[in-house]
């Protein structure tokens, strides 16, 4: 998925000269084709992300529209007065490109973990949060990502993830995708769970339960409409999401919910990680596994949820 | 034992003429009507602000956006009074707005913002943002092929922020001789000196260091700013630092040089009365 971001930066930027690429301190040979056919449009400059993003404001102030690559932690964490202030504020079209969402670099660590980064961008007003599924969604995303009004974080997963989604989904930034038509239960995905859903769903049938997947890619701005009409005829919603349980996924939905609908909703389930810093190394599988999010753990719970929550809701239920 | 400037020292004796105690009424009129602002880094700040906006900048009041004027950002967001005062002066917009300083419904904040002010080019008031906005500004001039130079406007007490180095680090990688930093060096932040906050010294020498072409001057001599700032870039290839010696509350004895004027609410009676004798009537 990260290679496939970072080839578009490059493909985007030999279509429209508004397009850099800027980078931290990445790893060894980034873009380095790009560097090489555009010098003046790809720039390293140096640990200092504080500066980085301030520097990308001036720049897409003058028309430039900066692609901003780093680790997540440190493209959220370390400058988030400057992402709030700078990008945010003036609503510059500047994209963050924060490679390890969520647990991807398990083994380096929890200052390497972005588990909350989610949260804290989209609480930022103007700021667009995305978090593709795969490589293929990745290449769809940032071809829209160019004339974007205003900044987007955007979350990578690890590369390699299972490609799971089509082409004919088609990519709509803020547009939810129904993986699968609502059953007994809508689980709400976003960035690489997607997978994990699809398996657990799969999993459900087995046992008898019909599942929906709704890929909520882009958390900010919030398909609402998607939401609410996925939800018809569902006895549960449950989010799954590769985040702490403030201010991620689980929670936009659930104010989604209230503030849209107030009662009367579907019972709901959200999976996430704890509210707490990982100090398990291992892999990004054996952490979302530990802490309930692999296929079988999703269905376990999903099961129990529905269990004891027989009552459908009365106003939403189909007939 | 640090050395005290001789600009240092000129700056707390030199004499301002009457263009500076007009913006210094201007000033403090938006103080006086909102009942509250910025007052001691605003007036350290007016001769800085007077000069670039009469003799340095390419800009034209009738149409602040166009894409070759030059650029200034008041990274010290909050000596903004100073910067309204010469942006209403120069005609950006009616000079009656300068009363509604703080209002609900005045576009004249506390700290500038871009897109309410005409003039204003970014908005500031969180410190340490200013340089690397101008960073980027002066790499674009140079990517597109424009003349246009970028001058940023610190305060001392803000470069204790962090990303102001980085942002040094940053413009003398690029070699932007577009880009001026003009600090405020009134050597008083908000609790008290900078010598007891954290001390800046050798502060020309951390420039330079850092690799910026260095100019001293006493910030209240405006011949002074005139002569260094129609001479930028100091050295071709090198971004500027121009290091301004200034008086916190420069023009008001009762708040030259004094912290509990960094921000003031009600100007009393008595302080009104000694505003009058000390810049004229207002």
């Amino acid at each position: 998925m990260r290679n496939t971001a970072m080839n578009m930066v490059h493909k985007l930027a030999a279509r429209d000269e508004r397009v850099l690429y800027i980078g931290s301190d990445p790893g060894a040979g980034t873009l380095r084709a790009m560097s090489k056919e555009f010098p003046k449009r790809h720039l390293i400059e140096g640990i200092s992300e504080a500066h980085i993003i301030g520097m990308s404001a001036g720049l897409a102030m003058e028309g430039f529209v900066p692609y901003v690559n780093t680790i997540a932690t440190f493209l959220t964490r370390r400058c988030y007065e400057q992402v709030a202030v700078d990008l945010c504020l003036h609503n510059l079209p500047v994209r963050l490109i924060a490679n390890g969402g969520g647990l991807v670099y398990a083994p380096l660590g929890p200052t390497h973990q972005a588990i909350e980064d989610i949260a804290i961008m989209r609480a930022l007003p103007n700021m667009t949060v995305i978090c593709p599924c795969d490589a293929d969604e990745a290449a769809r995303m940032m071809e829209q990502t160019l004339d974007w009004k205003g900044p987007i974080y955007i979350r990578l997963g690890k590369g390699g993830d299972a490609i799971v989604s089509k082409a004919e989904h088609g990519f709509e930034i803020g547009k939810a995708i129904l993986m699968r038509p609502q059953g007994d239960v809508l689980m709400v995905t976003t960035g690489i769970m997607l997978q994990r859903a699809l398996a657990a769903a799969d999993l459900l049938a087995a046992q008898g339960i019909r599942a929906g997947i709704l890929h909520m890619h882009t958390v900010k701005p919030f398909d609402t409409a998607a939401l609410l009409q996925a939800i018809r005829g569902t006895r549960l919603v449950a989010t799954l999401e590769e985040h702490v349980p403030s201010g991620g996924l689980g929670s936009a939905v659930a104010e989604t919910l209230i503030d849209k609908l107030g009662s009367g909703f579907p019972a709901m389930l959200r999976l996430s990680l704890p509210d707490r810093f990982m100090h398990n190394y291992g892999s990004q599988d054996s952490l979302l596994k530990k802490h309930g999010l692999s296929a079988s753990a999703i269905a376990t719970s999903i099961e129990h949820a529905l269990a004891s929550s027989r009552t459908p809701s009365p106003q939403l239920h189909s007939t | 034992m640090i050395q005290i400037s001789p600009h240092a020292e000129a700056a707390l004796t030199c004499t301002l003429d009457e263009r500076s105690l007009y913006l210094r009424r201007l000033v403090l009129g938006s103080v006086r009507s909102a009942g509250r602002g910025h007052v001691g880094p605003a007036l350290s700040l007016i001769e800085m602000v007077r000069v670039l906006y009469d003799d340095v900048l390419r800009i034209d009041p009738n149409s602040p956006r166009d894409p070759n004027r030059d650029r200034a950002i008041l990274s010290k967001g909050h000596g903004c009074l100073a910067l309204y005062a010469l942006l209403a002066d120069r005609g950006f917009f009616p000079l009656s707005e300068l009363e509604g300083f703080c209002g609900p419904d005045s576009i004249l904040g506390g700290h500038p913002e871009y897109g309410m002010v005409p003039g204003v080019e970014a908005s500031t008031g969180a410190l340490g943002h200013g340089l690397s906005i101008g960073v980027g500004l002066a790499l674009a001039a140079r990517m597109r092929e424009r003349s246009y130079r970028t001058f940023v406007l610190l305060g001392d007490g803000e470069i204790n922020e962090g990303s102001v180095w980085e942002a040094a680090m940053g413009a003398a990688k690029h070699g932007l001789d577009n880009l001026v930093a003009m600090i405020d060096y009134n050597k008083l932040q908000s609790y008290g000196p900078t010598d007891y906050v954290l001390p800046l010294e050798p502060l020309a020498d951390k420039w330079r260091s850092f690799g910026f072409a260095v100019q001293e001057l006493n910030g209240h001599d405006v011949g002074a700013l005139r002569t260094v700032l129609k001479q930028v870039p100091a050295v071709p290839g090198k971004p500027t630092a121009i290091i301004c010696h200034t008086v916190k509350g420069k023009g008001l004895p009762a708040a030259e040089s004094n912290a509990d004027w960094h921000h003031k609410n009600k100007l009393t009676d008595s302080e009104l009365d000694a505003i009058r004798v000390a810049v004229g009537d207002f």
